[in-house]
């Protein structure tokens, strides 16, 4: 029983993580139309924004520098790289594939390819005991932020004006555009959101796997990838159901089956959605 | 005379290994070195490895994101073949390019009935589980981490030894060659211009009549097979099989080089994936010397790969086509 409630919190520890990268891909991509591959990076750079604030200023100043940092860079590659590319979807693919490879190796010639241990509060590294089972507490730092975060999206999506803005865009852009209301803003603000969201991921990353390096960013990505996609393409809301999904399965799998099953079996969940239910688990896309 | 620089450039290629010409600055050591070799032979792997690429992504207009997974199973395939079971190289290679062709079959027909971003992502997730087996060595088959030395013993003679690098370069361009007859030839066959149909406007082609899902598939297969062969050579080359070969990176860079070169163009790839090829490894050999982030052979790829994006559309060939209109 221990085992099971252990594997439960640190699968859905897991799926925080892919909840926060996912749903700001997710927002990206259902309102602006870009896959965005430099995700990974905005994690990342996050991530170390922290780590390298972390020891000068404590984590108290550091935290909120690394959301900043995250939130900073999607603005920027929104405005600088991205907004030139509209009419051309492709490019913009190929934009954020070479800015993930180039972004990475920066990374790596300024701090490094090895992993840098990460720092955390103190009160993290210590365990709860829940029935049996002895649950390390950064756990529940990663599923308290990410449900305060789904909640917060929820709120801003529905009660703002641009949040209805941006529900009305990921449902029709064209529309949105044909009464006067200028979308790119938009654009900028979901990219923004994202990047705060993968800022978050990456700096609640470093203190789930205890150490970041400039690859980490991406092998996250891919996971996220999977569950925008099972999720449903522009929903937050099926992007949480379907991280929560992913997390579970793959930390149950790889604990009861051989290791790496757990990794196989996701991407078998991924082929049987995009085959019974090819628009994923929100099936309409825009229902935020 | 435009026409005859495909064969200027291949007379080039021929005589290359007889030429005792030392060239300061782009290679170390003269032309028939076999350090210069194997970097020749691995360009033009990788040259063949982007055409190939390209009949899916400039030509089929299939965004694939998982063409690593065919490369990574043909040079461990093969791979394994030689150094576990033993089997004499011919009959490796004979047997993992159709077995290969088989998972594309397979893997493709699932992933074709999506289209756009979705097929991107489905063939992504498909190559991670490719990465996944690779890395965690299951049975001791891969090699986990450290990858898979091939074992000199079940290769024929002339293929081993530092003396014979010559002969791969042979097989590098051959496998070059043999790549550029079947892409250029589909290029001229109806079969071509279909695929470009489907590139351009998928529901005129299934108006015509024609299954777009089974030519999607057919190109698919192909081009997988292709990245076997090509994933095989390419072992055979570097003396093995590395978890490289199959990550999302290494289909991310022939993207890179489909469009550095110009995609969809008749040479755009194959000038692409030399470019590419030649840069990574010589960037990684001078980085050293280069302060900072320019160490990083990635770096400026990637800086490169973003500008061309922004400055030159149509790539390298698209560049030098404009400047021949212009002169």
């Amino acid at each position: 029983m221990s085992t099971v409630i252990l594997l439960t919190l640190t699968g859905l520890g897991l799926a925080a993580l892919y909840f926060l990268i996912a749903s700001g891909l997710s927002l990206v991509f259902g309102l602006a139309g870009v896959l965005n591959f430099a995700h990974g990076l905005f994690l990342s750079i996050g991530a170390y924004a922290t780590w390298w604030a972390a020891p000068r200023w404590g984590l108290a100043v550091a935290v909120p520098l690394g959301i900043a940092a995250g939130a900073a860079t999607g603005a920027l590659v929104e405005v600088v790289l991205i907004r030139p590319l509209y009419k051309r979807p492709t490019e913009q693919v190929l934009v954020t594939v070479g800015l993930s490879l180039a972004g990475v190796a920066l990374l790596q010639s300024v701090w490094g390819a090895d992993p840098r241990t990460y720092p955390r509060p103190a009160w993290a590294s210590e365990v709860t005991t829940i029935g049996s089972a002895q649950v390390p507490d950064d756990r529940f730092l990663l599923i308290g932020t990410a449900v305060v975060v789904l909640l917060a999206l929820l709120a801003f999506l529905h009660k703002t004006r641009y949040g209805l803005i941006i529900r009305a865009g990921v449902e029709n852009r064209d529309m949105v555009s044909a009464l006067g209301i200028d979308v790119r803003r938009a654009f900028t603000l979901v990219f923004t959101i994202g990047g705060a969201l993968a800022g978050t991921a990456g700096v609640l990353g470093g203190m789930y796997f205890g150490s970041v390096s400039p690859g980490q960013g991406a092998s996250l990505l891919i996971f996220a990838f999977i569950v925008v996609v099972i999720g449903g393409l522009g929903s937050v809301t099926g992007s949480a159901v379907a991280a929560v999904v992913v997390g579970l399965l793959q930390q149950f799998v790889n604990y009861y089956g051989t290791a790496g099953a757990g990794d196989v079996s996701v991407v078998v969940l991924l082929a049987l959605v995009l085959l019974l239910r090819p628009s994923g688990l929100a099936r309409t896309a825009a229902t935020a | 005379m435009k026409r005859f620089v495909p064969l200027l450039v291949l007379v080039a290629l021929l005589a290359l290994p007889y030429s005792t010409l030392p060239v300061p600055g782009l290679f170390e050591g003269t032309l028939n070195s076999p350090g210069t070799l194997q970097m020749l032979a691995i360009c033009l792997v990788f040259g063949g490895l982007a055409l190939g690429y390209d009949l899916l992504f400039g030509r089929a207009g299939l965004l694939s994101f998982g063409h690593a997974l065919y490369i990574a199973a043909g040079a461990y395939g093969t791979d394994i073949l030689v150094s576990h079971a033993h089997w004499p190289l011919w009959a490796a290679v004979a047997a993992t390019v159709p077995a290969v062709a088989v998972l594309a079959a397979l893997l493709g027909a699932v992933a074709l009935r999506t289209t756009g971003i979705a097929f991107a992502m489905v063939t992504l997730a498909f190559a991670q589980v490719g990465w996944i087996v690779v890395n965690r060595d299951p049975g001791g088959l891969t090699g986990g981490e450290e990858g898979l030395p091939l074992d000199s013993a079940g290769l024929p003679a002339a293929l081993v030894g530092v003396a014979n690098t010559v002969n791969l370069y042979w097989v590098a361009l051959a496998f070059l060659l043999l790549v550029v007859v079947v892409v250029h030839g589909i290029d001229r066959a109806p079969l071509g211009r279909v695929l470009t149909g489907l590139r351009d406007d998928e529901r005129r082609v299934s108006v015509l009549g024609l299954s777009a899902y089974r030519l999607k598939l057919g190109t698919f297969v192909l081009a997988g097979a292709l990245a076997a062969l090509g994933g095989a050579v390419h072992a055979l080359i570097v003396g093995g099989a590395s978890p490289h070969l199959a990550s999302a990176d290494l289909t991310l860079s022939l993207i890179v080089m489909a469009v550095l070169g110009g995609a969809g163009t008749r040479w755009g790839a194959v000038v692409g994936g030399v470019v590419y090829a030649y840069l990574d490894q010589r960037l990684t050999q001078i980085g050293g010397g280069l302060p900072g982030p320019l160490g990083q052979p990635l770096f400026i790829l990637g800086t490169l790969f973003v500008l061309a994006v922004y400055f030159a559309p149509g790539g390298l060939t698209g560049v030098l086509k404009r400047r021949g209109r212009l002169a």
